[in-house]
């Protein structure tokens, strides 16, 4: 196969290359540049934007005899991803920016492109597996349960999934680094990025206020009605978030309160006890579905990135996803996406849907 | 494979070679006063005769510097300062000169309290005299204009233009890197106070290059150290590069006229035959003065980065212009100042050709380019096939 490796300067990419290389297929390098601006050296290497990560890539292309090339997607970046990050938090969600960009950068722009080019699939350096089982084309989750990123690829359609490819599905971490510096891969010992990559300073609250400006509002007690505090903007906050609230009097018996939800038309932040963010039952729109939902379906939800997994039953009705948790979960942000798959602890996980949080009780 | 990209670099030719060669294994420094030193020193000497005298110039107007950059960085810098006062600080440049005199300005301005007069190009990418003339008062503290354009490949009216400058007595600096051994050069002739070459550009080594300083120009230093080259350009002379750059100006030089003539043949069968499969393809620069071995070319419909990728496949090597830092194919500045549309300027490639080049590797881009630029556009238009969907369910 001809195959195209998205190669963002970090390790598991390149082992990822490198790997789609040793199956014999032909590989191309292509680094996304996602930047209008690249940083400079000095900015360092914490994001998928900067020369340093561009540079890293190339060395790894060479140490792989591979053709490598920089493709400017920074135009169609800012508008599907970062734009609309900026809205969703407006919004008064909490949108996931690095499935926005599985969607509609990896596995839709790059991907279009190649496949005009001639090229038969997109290969990444991500942590899931992909496999054609009877026909059927199955996503599950990483050999590696810590670094796992099915749930960031669990929206994709099979359209998507059938040019992708996930080299890495089967290996941990730790054996892509032993492998990339057998290979000679200098990126072996980089360091992981965690942040946001357009949010190089990992300051999200600074880089939304910088974008939207102040539009003031204020938190409110949840049960009392009581206004405890002001805030610049309801972006400043999450659902389930405890720090930095900014108020200032301790609630009167003495627990921990936490944003409830947010207002953005009123600029309301509620705020309350643990226990009233419990969530027990999500609805979530745009469904993806990868098996055919005939009635509610015993699964294990994910509601974030990282953790919130909770036994569930899930069912589409009237083209929304329903999943009713049987144990409660907290800190369920609408913006999100909830994924839903069947248990299968020998093959890993398999990703049953996903959708993007509407709604949660 | 077909190297189209002799703009970038050109083979070293085989009499820089054999020279450089030779040189590497004498020891010398060219400023010590033993037997070695004088051979060293001998050696450069005659170098900078020979192309003082391949150019026009005076051995003593020739400054050997490590390349273009440098030059560039050189006279604009260099030039500006020695010439600046309260009421002298403006720069009047080019606005499609190469990055190493564009920066350069642009620092000056940011950094040394420069002022700047950007002279835009006509469609063909050529600086009309008027529009110098017209530039010109006495807060002038330089001039720079290149001989020829590194993208579009069009050549300026230097002379006019030098003898704008002279006349208002504003030194005038020209980056003739593509022009050297591409089209006839003379340093005293043309009118310049400065003018910069290139070693890897016209069949000599990389990393040497030459500044042509008339004796009168007052230049401040930008790197201090041992006084070499009339104290301009201090720094141990790299003789076996400055050995080979004199051989190669002087093959170049001297088969200048019967050089040009076979690329431009070659250079007119190019486009004549990237025409026959792809009709609408655009020629940009100009047709009459311009560089003998450039071609650059438009193709509607397709992204610069889609056919770099495509041809370099088929062993193709040609150049999407310039890249920035990260190596991100951008618009190019000097298609931008043309007026040519932004979209069509990404599409844009440029085919340069130089001694080596070949009938058949045009033959052999001929053979490809049509399927090349076909499976380019699709990809262009898949490119923006989503968002222009997306763009028409919003209305």
């Amino acid at each position: 196969m001809r195959v195209l490796a998205a190669m963002s300067g970090g390790v598991d990419s390149a082992v990822a290359a490198a790997r789609a290389v040793a199956a014999g297929h032909e590989v191309t390098g292509v680094h996304l540049a996602l930047s209008a601006k690249p940083g400079t050296l000095r900015t360092g290497a914490r994001g998928c934007c900067t020369i340093e990560d561009a540079r890293d890539a190339r060395r790894a292309a060479d140490v792989l005899g591979i053709p490598f090339y920089v493709w400017d997607f920074a135009e169609r970046f800012t508008e599907e991803v970062v734009d609309e990050f900026v809205a969703e938090y407006a919004a008064g969600r909490t949108p996931n920016p690095c499935l926005r960009c599985n969607e509609k950068i990896k596995f839709e722009a790059l991907l279009d492109k190649a496949i005009a080019l001639g090229f038969d699939a997109v290969a990444t350096g991500h942590y899931a597996r992909l496999a054609t089982v009877d026909g059927v084309l199955e996503l599950r989750r990483s050999a590696d349960d810590g670094k796992d990123q099915s749930y960031v690829l669990a929206s994709l359609t099979h359209e998507q999934l059938a040019h992708a490819m996930f080299p890495l599905g089967d290996s941990t971490k730790a054996q892509v680094r032993v492998e990339a510096a057998e290979r000679g891969l200098q990126v072996a010992d980089k360091p992981d990025s965690h942040d946001i990559c357009f949010i190089p300073d990992g300051d999200t609250q600074a880089f939304l206020t910088r974008r939207l400006g102040e539009q003031p509002g204020v938190l409110v007690d949840d049960e009392t009605g009581a206004v405890l505090g002001r805030h610049v903007g309801v972006h400043e906050f999450t659902v389930g978030q405890r720090k930095g609230l900014g108020i200032d009097a301790p609630a009167p018996d003495g627990r921990p309160r936490y944003v409830l939800s947010l207002e953005p038309v009123t600029g309301t932040v509620r705020v309350g006890a643990a226990e009233k963010l419990q969530v027990t039952e999500i609805t979530a729109r745009r469904p993806v579905t990868r098996i055919t939902f005939d009635g509610p379906v015993e699964c294990v939800a994910q509601v974030r990135a990282h953790g919130g997994l909770a036994p569930a039953v899930a069912e589409v009705v009237d083209g929304e996803l329903l999943v009713r948790l049987r144990e409660p979960l907290s800190g369920v942000a609408p913006g999100q996406a909830v994924a839903v798959y069947r248990e299968d602890a020998a093959a890993g996980d398999l990703v049953l849907a996903s959708a993007t949080i509407s709604s949660t009780r | 494979m077909a190297y189209f990209d002799h703009a970038a670099t050109t083979p070293m030719l085989p009499e820089a070679i054999e020279a450089m060669t030779r040189a590497l294994s004498t020891t010398g420094n060219a400023s010590s006063l033993h037997t070695s030193g004088r051979r060293a020193r001998r050696l450069v000497e005659e170098a900078r005769e020979d192309i003082a005298d391949a150019l026009g110039a005076r051995p003593s107007e020739v400054i050997f510097t490590s390349g273009g950059t440098e030059s560039d960085n050189l006279a604009v810098k260099g030039v500006y300062w020695s010439r600046r006062t309260s009421r002298r600080r403006r720069v009047v440049a080019t606005s499609v000169e190469h990055h190493a005199v564009l920066d350069a300005v642009q620092w000056l301005v940011e950094h040394e309290g420069a002022e700047v007069t950007w002279l835009e190009p006509d469609g063909l990418g050529r600086i009309r005299p008027e529009a110098l003339r017209d530039a010109l008062d006495d807060d002038v503290a330089l001039v720079t204009a290149m001989w020829a354009n590194n993208e579009v490949g069009t050549i300026n009216p230097v002379r006019e233009l030098a003898a704008l400058a002279a006349e208002r007595a504003v030194p005038f600096h020209t980056d003739a890197v593509q022009a050297v051994g591409a089209v006839p050069v003379d340093f005293t002739d043309s009118g310049a106070s400065a003018l910069t070459l290139t070693g890897h550009k016209l069949g000599g080594p990389y990393g040497v290059g030459v500044l042509l300083l008339g004796r009168d120009v007052a230049t401040t230093p930008v790197l201090h150290g041992g006084g070499q080259e009339r104290e301009v350009r201090s720094g141990t002379l790299d003789v076996p590069s400055i050995v080979a750059l004199a051989a190669a100006v002087r093959h170049a030089v001297s088969h200048q006229a019967e050089t040009a003539a076979e690329l431009a043949a070659l250079r007119d069968e190019l486009v004549a035959s990237v025409r026959r499969v792809v009709p609408d393809v655009g020629v940009n620069g100009d047709p009459v003065h311009r560089l003998p071995g450039n071609a650059h070319l438009t193709f509607p419909g397709c992204e610069g980065d889609s056919l770099l990728m495509l041809l370099d496949a088929k062993g193709i090597e040609c150049s999407t212009g310039s890249a920035c830092t990260a190596g991100v194919a951008q618009p190019s500045h000097v298609l931008l100042a043309m007026g040519v549309d932004p979209v069509l300027a990404r599409g844009s490639l440029r085919f340069s050709l130089g001694h080596t080049s070949t009938a058949a590797d045009v033959r052999e881009l001929a053979e490809v380019i049509g399927p090349v630029v076909e499976r380019a556009r699709t990809a262009g238009i898949a490119g923006l096939k989503r968002l222009a969907g997306k763009a028409t369910a919003e209305v």
